[in-house]
């Protein structure tokens, strides 16, 4: 069981690695890349905390192995905010107060960033669906959606200005 | 979670040596429910197969005769944003769909579904509705195989030692048919079927139903295509008393567990229920054709 050595894009920068076969992704970003904003909630797919974004697409990173990730592009809750600048997901989460404990929150942030990316003007119930997989015990979902929908208009309207 | 090889050959071949050197060894695809088993304990291989480097494991491929193959670790999000496929098997990519959350649409698999052996995978009623074919590699060369064969009961299949489901195909289809795929959970999402149905019809130009397949999952050990509940829909339009014997002989080839999820007389009276709303899901969508 020799260590695998992985490369990958890392919020746009190359990251290399060595890991175990039985490593996951999230925990390689934790403990090798030192990028412990994906948390694990359940370890089995359940909770969506540890979501981050491969090639464009929403995964669980406790569902893949690090070794999976040789030549992939990987997004996580720390490539959001740009030099300082939150982005516009996470400041209507700040202002809609979307979060109390906050454990769950990069997984919804990373969630919801990734709808919008395909999606920019997606309906409530499009929404709920999208986050079903992003379990809080805290907020009630609701706070969490209207910060969604509201971050999706700043969005647009960032669009239409540029 | 234990100790294990990890391999991603880039051949089929080489998948099949790897999976043949060591008994125990595993074919990782979307791995939505292999990682979850291995960090469990309950499943404990030597040496983990990746296929999704192996051409052809995934992705979309619409074939000249009109049907479709599709790599067997293609994730359900890549089939649900194919707008051939939709278009041509919409139960098909409903029932994979429903697969868990967007993130395990990101990684899971019509593969996966189907050798993870569950009576209650939401695909498999849907690609055997379908008349869907599986293509398997092993040491003995390329077969291909209806995908009612696979499964043998809960979380067992019928794929000898080395074998490697590589593709699913979806056979073309005639101008006025279609499919549906429907489940029944106690909430909308996030859940295992209690029961789960799929409908396949083809129509002539008079909406007569020339044929008709029903398969029903989650109630007996393994997802069972109806041949009986298929008949009961040939040579008429979708009357009530069509219904009624398609409902009929969905009940009588029921064979369920009671568990907490239902019982054997609730599983038994909502796959009726079920194949009823199919068919007519199935039968509208082939209508606007």
């Amino acid at each position: 069981m020799s260590k695998i050595h992985v490369t990958a894009v890392v919020n746009g920068d190359t990251a290399e690695f060595l890991t175990d076969p039985g490593t996951t992704l999230l925990d390689a970003l934790r403990d090798e890349l030192g990028l412990t904003g994906s948390k694990e909630g359940c370890g089995s797919g359940d909770c969506g905390a540890c979501s981050v974004i491969v090639d464009g697409r929403l995964v669980c990173s406790c569902l893949m192995l690090a070794a999976e990730a040789e030549g992939h592009r990987i997004e996580t809750i720390e490539g959001m905010a740009h030099s300082g600048d939150l982005h516009p997901l996470q400041q209507k989460f700040l202002e809609h107060a979307a979060l109390q404990c906050g454990f769950c929150t990069p997984g919804l942030l990373v969630a919801a960033k990734a709808l919008l990316d395909t999606n920019p003007d997606p309906t409530e119930e499009e929404t709920r669906y999208w986050l079903a997989g992003n379990l809080c015990r805290c907020t009630g979902y609701d706070k969490v959606i209207r910060a969604v929908l509201d971050a999706a208009a700043v969005l647009r309207q960032e669009r239409r200005a540029a | 979670m234990p100790q294990f090889d990890y391999v991603a050959p880039t051949t089929i071949d080489d998948a099949v040596k790897a999976l043949l050197a060591a008994p125990t060894a595993k074919v990782l695809a979307g791995g939505t429910d292999l990682i979850v088993q291995m960090r469990a304990g309950r499943a404990r291989p030597a040496t983990v197969v990746d296929l999704k480097r192996i051409p052809g494991a995934t992705g979309v491929r619409r074939e000249a005769d009109g049907g479709f193959t599709i790599g067997a670790a293609t994730s359900g999000a890549v089939l649900g944003e194919d707008a051939a496929l939709v278009r041509a098997w919409p139960g098909v990519v409903e029932a994979a769909n429903l697969i868990g959350s967007t993130q395990v649409q990101g990684r899971a698999s019509l593969g996966g579904n189907l050798c993870n052996a569950s009576p209650a995978a939401d695909s498999v009623p849907a690609l055997i509705a379908a008349r869907a074919t599986c293509v398997i590699v092993g040491p003995a060369g390329r077969r291909e195989a209806p995908v009612e064969t696979i499964q043998a009961g809960p979380g067992r299949t019928t794929l000898q030692p080395g074998e490697i489901i590589l593709e699913f195909r979806l056979p073309p289809r005639p101008k006025r048919a279609a499919d549906a795929y429907l489940r029944l959970i106690p909430r909308t999402e996030m859940d295992i079927a209690v029961v789960g149905a799929g409908v396949s019809l083809a129509l002539d130009d008079a909406g007569t139903i020339t044929e008709a397949y029903v398969s029903l999952g989650a109630v007996a050990p393994t997802t069972l295509l109806v041949a009986a509940a298929g008949q009961a829909l040939v040579g008429g339009k979708l009357t009530d008393a069509a219904l009624e014997k398609l409902d009929a002989a969905a009940r009588a080839a029921c064979n369920p567990i009671d568990d907490k999820r239902g019982t054997i007389d609730y599983r038994t009276k909502i796959a009726g229920v079920l194949a009823r709303r199919a068919a007519a899901i199935a039968y509208n969508r082939a209508e606007a054709r």
